[in-house]
């Protein structure tokens, strides 16, 4: 049973991918533990390949992990969870309402309800007057504001986001991270957020988990005690920036780390 | 938003050099225009060239007398007899085809195991000229219009299995998780992920179909000559009359090209999501 006060709960979380030709392993996660409180914004920042996206699609429940159990808090309406995904992801053949509506649909719901009660969440994330455009006729950060509304249209208690803003022009992204703040205040959910940018994580979230270089596991929890709401600007201040240095550094072993191993393997 | 494939550039309007109006209604339909003349240009060359002596009427003829001939055989009632039953054999096989080649290509497409049973024969029928089983098709069914409806079947319903199974195993995993990952059913996964992704490669299927499952015509009536236009051409070989030859080739050509026409239209408003590409 989840404890009260938590909306996720990972325990002794392993993941194991085996070659299907070579039978060579790969430990992506070597040990992972985390409770998330409900209402908080935590963010798993580490280096390509140390399995943050990996957590990110086990909690999801897309991928089994090899070892290990995931506690979502259940929903008393709305899904437990859902997830916010990396550029590229909304459906080609869908209008933008046609994507944001999507989840519901799968509900259940009917189309025209689904379509109605997708609407005000076109309108939060600053896209109305786009409900009928295709994908392709939308902007980098356009298509990501449709993937968080079809999202946040199934009212989920856990929000996962998985580097959503990866592939973006850092202006746009900038723009995008202050916006998700906007949209987060008004809902307050709890979300897991997935990164490799330290000032994207140190911005948003409550709490930065550090992830060590492959094979995964937590090297740090930090609690980022700024003030909300914030403001872009805040990246300059010190505060701000002593966090960086902080999280920076952890990082920066684990990168030299992976890099000796390539220079060992050469 | 940025420019699109189908956007030019807008050129200054008080520097633009001002054209006269003809230039422009040429520019405005270039594509047609010379395409036509292109054809024109061919036909002209032939018919002086056979009217000179520099073209072998005899054995060439030439557009004009294709034209006359075309006019003499809509006269005759065997024509359009022959004409319906090739019209019936080809739409009868066509439609038989892909009423039945598209649902096994999603099924063999979506359950791995299935096509791993079925990948062998598929592989089997794509190598093999299906024309060439028509004597054999003659021994089992006889020549009558049965065995030419089969070789059509045979020749459209493999161009629609191999591509609609190609289709569905190149879905987008990444469209699957965002369907699981919303709960889809699976009948929503398929609706939703699947099918939208596939129907291109169903309509380039439908388009190599069109074309198979016309040699399947012509040659099965070449073969067992009973009733049909491929009669029609070969009685006129052995006539030597190649304007009427001309003439029911024409109609076949004729055929395809409304047929793969139609079709793009079809695909265009199932692509509405795509951006518009022009061709260059």
């Amino acid at each position: 049973m989840l404890k009260d006060g938590l909306a996720l709960s990972a325990d002794g979380i392993r993941m194991v991918y085996r070659d299907r030709s070579t039978r060579q392993e790969l430990v992506a996660i070597e040990q992972l533990d985390l409770d998330i409180p409900e209402a908080q914004f935590v963010t798993i920042v580490g280096p390509s390949g140390c399995g943050k996206s990996t957590f990110a699609k086990i909690v999801n429940g897309l991928l089994p992990a090899t070892h290990g159990t995931i506690e979502v808090r259940q929903a008393a309406h709305g899904r437990d969870h859902a997830m916010v995904f990396q550029d590229s992801s909304l459906f080609p053949w869908y209008s933008v309402l046609g994507n944001v509506a999507y989840g519901l649909v799968c509900q259940g719901v009917s189309k025209r309800d689904a379509q109605e009660q997708a609407m005000p969440l076109i309108r939060l994330v600053g896209l109305d007057g786009f409900e009928h455009k295709y994908p392709y006729q939308l902007s980098g950060g356009m298509q990501q504001r449709a993937n968080l509304a079809r999202a946040l249209t199934v009212d989920p208690e856990l929000l996962i986001m998985d580097e959503p803003f990866a592939a973006l022009d850092a202006q746009t992204r900038e723009l995008m991270q202050a916006e998700l703040l906007r949209i987060w205040a008004t809902s307050s959910k709890t979300v897991l957020f997935i990164t490799h940018q330290i000032d994207e994580a140190i911005f948003l979230s409550d709490r930065v988990i550090v992830m060590s270089a492959r094979p995964g596991r937590i090297i740090a929890d930090i609690p980022i005690e700024l003030p909300r709401p914030r403001e872009l600007g805040i990246k300059r201040t010190p505060r701000f920036v002593a966090y960086e240095e902080q999280i920076w550094n952890l990082i920066s072993i684990q990168l030299t780390k992976v890099g000796g191993r390539t220079v060992e393997a050469a | 938003m940025t420019a699109t494939a189908t956007m030019r550039p807008v050129r200054n309007p008080e520097t633009r050099r001002h054209r006269a109006r003809p230039v422009r209604w040429f520019r405005r339909r270039e594509r047609l225009v010379l395409g036509s003349a292109g054809v024109m240009a061919f036909l002209l060359v032939w018919e002086i060239g056979s009217r000179v002596g520099f073209v072998d009427a005899f054995f060439f003829s030439r557009p004009t007398a294709i034209l006359a001939a075309g006019i003499r055989e809509v006269q005759v009632p065997r024509f359009w007899n022959d004409l319906r039953v090739s019209a019936f054999e080809f739409a009868t096989g066509y439609i038989a085809a892909v009423v039945l080649a598209i649902p096994i290509g999603l099924i063999f497409g979506w359950y791995r195991r299935v096509s791993y049973m079925a990948d062998p024969w598929l592989n089997l029928f794509n190598s093999l000229p299906r024309v060439a089983l028509l004597p054999l098709i003659a021994l089992w069914i006889g020549i009558g219009i049965e065995s030419k409806i089969a070789v059509v079947f045979l020749g459209a319903f493999f161009s629609v299995v191999i591509p609609t199974v190609q289709g569905v195993r190149t879905v987008d995993h990444r469209f699957l998780d965002v369907a699981h990952s919303f709960g889809a059913s699976q009948r929503r996964l398929f609706t939703s992920v699947v099918l939208p992704g596939t129907v291109p490669f169903v309509v380039t299927g439908l388009r190599l179909g069109i074309g198979r499952g016309l040699i399947g015509v012509v040659v099965g009536e070449l073969y067992a000559q009973t009733n049909g236009l491929g009669v029609i051409i070969s009685r006129a070989s052995s006539n030597l009359q190649p304007d009427r030859m001309f003439f029911a080739i024409l109609i076949f050509t004729f055929t395809g090209i409304v047929g793969v026409e139609g079709l793009r239209r079809v695909e265009r408003h199932f692509q509405r999501w795509r951006p518009a590409r022009e061709e260059r």
